[in-house]
């Protein structure tokens, strides 16, 4: 593993040594049911709470306000069809983005099917969405706005707080949800300060293990659970708490907080973006110019060459890197993402997402920057006639 | 009370003087496809195998029914020969069969016997007549059909009495081993592993020769072949797989040849590449998965031209089969799944946007030329990755 530069982070992140140290040690010593009257059942209750406290101190909120989930996808789901459910007597209608995540947009795509109507937004080149277009799309029957702040593919970030304090502003009535998965620990985040009402974040982009997300909501808003059981979680997501995947969602956490200085994310893009604009000016890059997109993703094309080969050359050398996104590189024809930005069936052929995490260096952005330049001279003599 | 399996083998009959190589054969591919049942024991009679010692599980037979050789095999009751026992295991016959066929009403069925121990008591009608009769008073209701029955009871006497219901089909074929040893081209798409699993049918080992061009094509379409290997493992056994590095090969022909006959040289280097590892595994024969018309290298003068590439003989049991026909053979052998799995494979890239149709092999054999083919070769199979694989 020495060699290798992994730079697929917005997919997925490695678990932090303390982080791992953390689980271990809950998994091993407070096994507890945290419902369970004894002491052990005491202990695991109280990992629980520190977690939460840490993931709640870090977002600006009240600790009652966060629920634990299995993670990202479920805390989408639960925030849409739990908004559904809890207004479907108010209206039918809701507002969404045409790039969102598929965990936010087949759940909308599933309503649809159960008879409600979708608003989905178009977005720009750079895929980013005009405030004014959200309150323009609100009728008297929308009960829900779900808007991601970073986009997973391009890393386009949407001025969530300006479209909260319009919509507040207007006295609109519906919900606002925001999927941060991509931007928490990355970016400003205050969803009480900035008046959104839902919002999902995850703990395996963060350094944290798979299976444990969160959804905060805000006090006084009522939504309705997806399933159903022994009223875990304030009876919004019934099922034993994942005790070590709470306790090292927590641990990561206080670990960026405590030591890590976020800023250094733009630097990492900014030394990546440099080296390979001069070292191979044929790239393209996709979505928002860099310094406006997030910090820690940055989407490029070769032209000519297809991103499935363009991975594997670099795997080859150490790298790892994403075609558009994890999830969808198995698809034969082009993304919504990029469709909704306009690109070219060659750009999104091409496409690249590099994207750095906390635990990256300077020096493999440096190295990084040398292999591009070598698999891209490899490749090209071989670009399709 | 002890459960069996009886296996009935076919062609082998046939084989005169060779029979008991045949035979050799067939029991070492069973033992083998069984090996991880230690306890059993296989007894040959008369034109039959029987497993004794055995559990009544699904997963044994889903291993009996892919050994080539056995026309049909059935799970059985093996039991003293006395008819008191002999009337026990029917009626637990019969009964299991109701309940495979979810009803007990107007259920009709017959008995068959065969009496091999000439020394039993009761001729055959005779035994058949009285577990019949048997069967009748204990479930009322049922009826006797000797024409076409539901259900029919087999009882055969032999050392000891054997009885059954179930007549399942194997998968036929000859016993692999038995008529040498073939390296198949295996692609990971739907055709090559039907094209290995028919010649392998006919008693032939295999050993499987692929192209991988990374980073064009990537671990998962390597991941895929293997997977293929595996479950052709399933019928002919361990399968060594070679890997080899087609990549440089590829640039080179893309660089230096046309277009249009890219797919016809990438093909006839593949035969060159499969020639050599074959000799080196002792195989006499290539097998490919080319089926006639079906793309542009496989049209009459395409596969001339491919064929030239070579001395050794091109097996290719797809050549007279449609795609469909195919798709159908991949899906009852169980490779289908695997095979439409989304990677690329080597034979999708730099394909050519008009591939000639009919080549000549003069102008293919020129164009050849353009690159230093015994250099390519021989890094190639200098570079091969060889991986055992057993189902």
């Amino acid at each position: 593993m020495k060699n290798t530069i992994y730079l697929d982070n917005a997919a997925t992140t490695p678990v932090h040594p303390d982080v791992a140290k953390a689980v271990m040690d809950c998994m091993v010593n407070d096994f507890g049911n945290p419902s369970s009257l004894h002491r052990l059942g005491l202990n695991a209750e109280k990992r629980v709470k520190e977690a939460r406290e840490q993931i709640a101190w870090a977002l600006g909120v009240s600790t009652d306000s966060i629920f634990f989930t299995s993670g990202g996808t479920e805390a989408n789901n639960l925030a849409i069809i739990g908004t559904a459910m809890a207004r479907r007597r108010e209206g039918k209608h809701c507002i969404t983005t045409q790039i969102e995540h598929p965990s936010v947009l087949n759940t909308f795509k599933y309503l649809e099917k159960e008879g409600w109507e979708v608003t989905y937004l178009p977005v720009d080149k750079r895929g980013m969405l005009d405030p004014d277009d959200v309150v323009k799309a609100v009728r008297s029957d929308t009960v829900l706005i779900s808007i991601m702040h970073v986009n997973n593919e391009i890393g386009s970030i949407q001025p969530v707080e300006d479209i909260a304090k319009l919509v507040k502003e207007k006295g609109l009535s519906p919900l606002f949800h925001v999927d941060a998965i991509q931007s928490f620990e990355k970016l400003d985040l205050k969803p009480r300060r900035w008046g959104i009402d839902l919002l999902t974040v995850s703990g395996h982009k963060i350094h944290a293990p798979k299976g444990i997300g969160a959804l905060y909501m805000r006090k006084g808003v009522k939504i309705h659970p997806v399933h159903w059981g022994g009223g875990q979680e304030g009876g919004i997501r019934s099922g034993t708490e994942n005790v070590p995947g709470i306790v090292g969602f927590g641990e990561a956490v206080r670990w960026i907080e405590q030591d890590i200085d976020k800023k250094y994310l733009y630097m990492y893009k900014g030394i990546l973006v440099a080296g390979l604009k001069e070292r191979i000016p044929e790239m393209v890059i996709n979505g928002p110019e860099p310094e406006l997109g997030a910090p820690h993703i940055l989407n490029v094309s070769f032209p000519g060459i297809r991103g499935e080969v363009m991975l594997h050359a670099l795997e080859d050398k150490g790298v790892y890197v994403s075609t558009g996104s994890a999830c969808s590189s198995r698809r034969k024809s082009i993304g919504p993402v990029f469709q909704a930005i306009g690109a070219k069936k060659e750009a999104a052929r091409g496409a690249i997402r590099i994207s750095f995490s906390h635990m990256n260096t300077s020096d493999e952005m440096y190295r990084t920057i040398d292999i591009f330049e070598r698999c891209f001279k490899e490749l090209k003599g071989y670009i399709r006639r | 009370m002890e459960n069996v399996v009886l296996l009935r083998y076919g062609e082998i009959h046939l084989k005169g003087q060779n029979r008991p190589y045949f035979e050799r054969a067939l029991l070492d591919n069973i033992k083998r496809a069984l090996e991880e049942y230690e306890d059993i024991k296989i007894v040959k009679a008369q034109g039959r195998y029987f497993i004794e010692n055995i559990e009544d599980d699904h997963r044994i037979y889903d291993k009996i029914s892919r050994i080539f050789g056995i026309i049909s095999f059935s799970p059985a009751v093996k039991v003293e020969k006395n008819m008191e026992a002999i009337k026990e295991a029917a009626e637990l016959q019969l009964k299991e069969a109701m309940a495979d066929r979810g009803s007990f009403d107007e259920l009709t069925f017959k008995v068959e016997s065969r009496r091999s121990d000439k020394s039993f008591f009761l001729n055959s009608m005779e035994l058949s007549r009285r577990i019949g009769a048997h069967l009748l008073k204990k479930f009322p209701g049922i009826k006797v059909d000797v024409h076409e029955p539901m259900v029919t009871i087999y009882i055969e006497v032999r050392e000891w009495a054997y009885i059954y219901h179930r007549l399942v089909p194997g998968v036929g074929g000859m016993p692999v081993g038995t008529n040498g040893k073939a390296a198949l081209l295996l692609s990971g798409g739907i055709d090559s592993p039907v094209a290995g699993w028919m010649i392998s049918k006919r008693g032939v080992e295999l050993t499987a020769v692929h192209f991988h061009s990374f980073p064009y094509t990537s671990d998962r379409s390597k991941e895929k072949v293997i997977e293929l290997c595996r479950i052709l493992s399933g019928y002919c056994g361990a399968i060594k797989l070679y890997v080899v590095p087609f990549t440089r090969i590829q640039q080179e022909l893309y660089q230096k040849c046309l277009d249009n006959m890219l797919t016809l040289l990438m093909r006839r280097f593949m035969m060159k590449i499969g020639e050599i590892i074959a000799i080196r595994e002792g195989a006499g024969v290539l097998i490919t998965g080319e089926s006639l018309g079906q793309v542009a290298s496989q049209t009459l003068e395409s596969l001339c031209v491919t064929d030239d590439a070579v001395s050794m003989p091109v097996l290719r049991p797809l050549i007279g089969m449609d795609k469909v026909e195919i798709i159908d053979m991949a899906k009852k052998i169980g490779t289908y799944e695997t095979s439409i799995l989304p990677y690329e494979d080597c034979c999708t890239i730099f394909v050519p946007k008009h591939p000639l149709t009919r080549p000549k092999v003069d102008r293919v054999r020129e164009a050849e030329a353009l690159v230093d083919g015994k250099e390519l070769i021989e890094e190639a199979v200098a570079n091969v990755e060889a991986i055992e694989i057993k189902g």
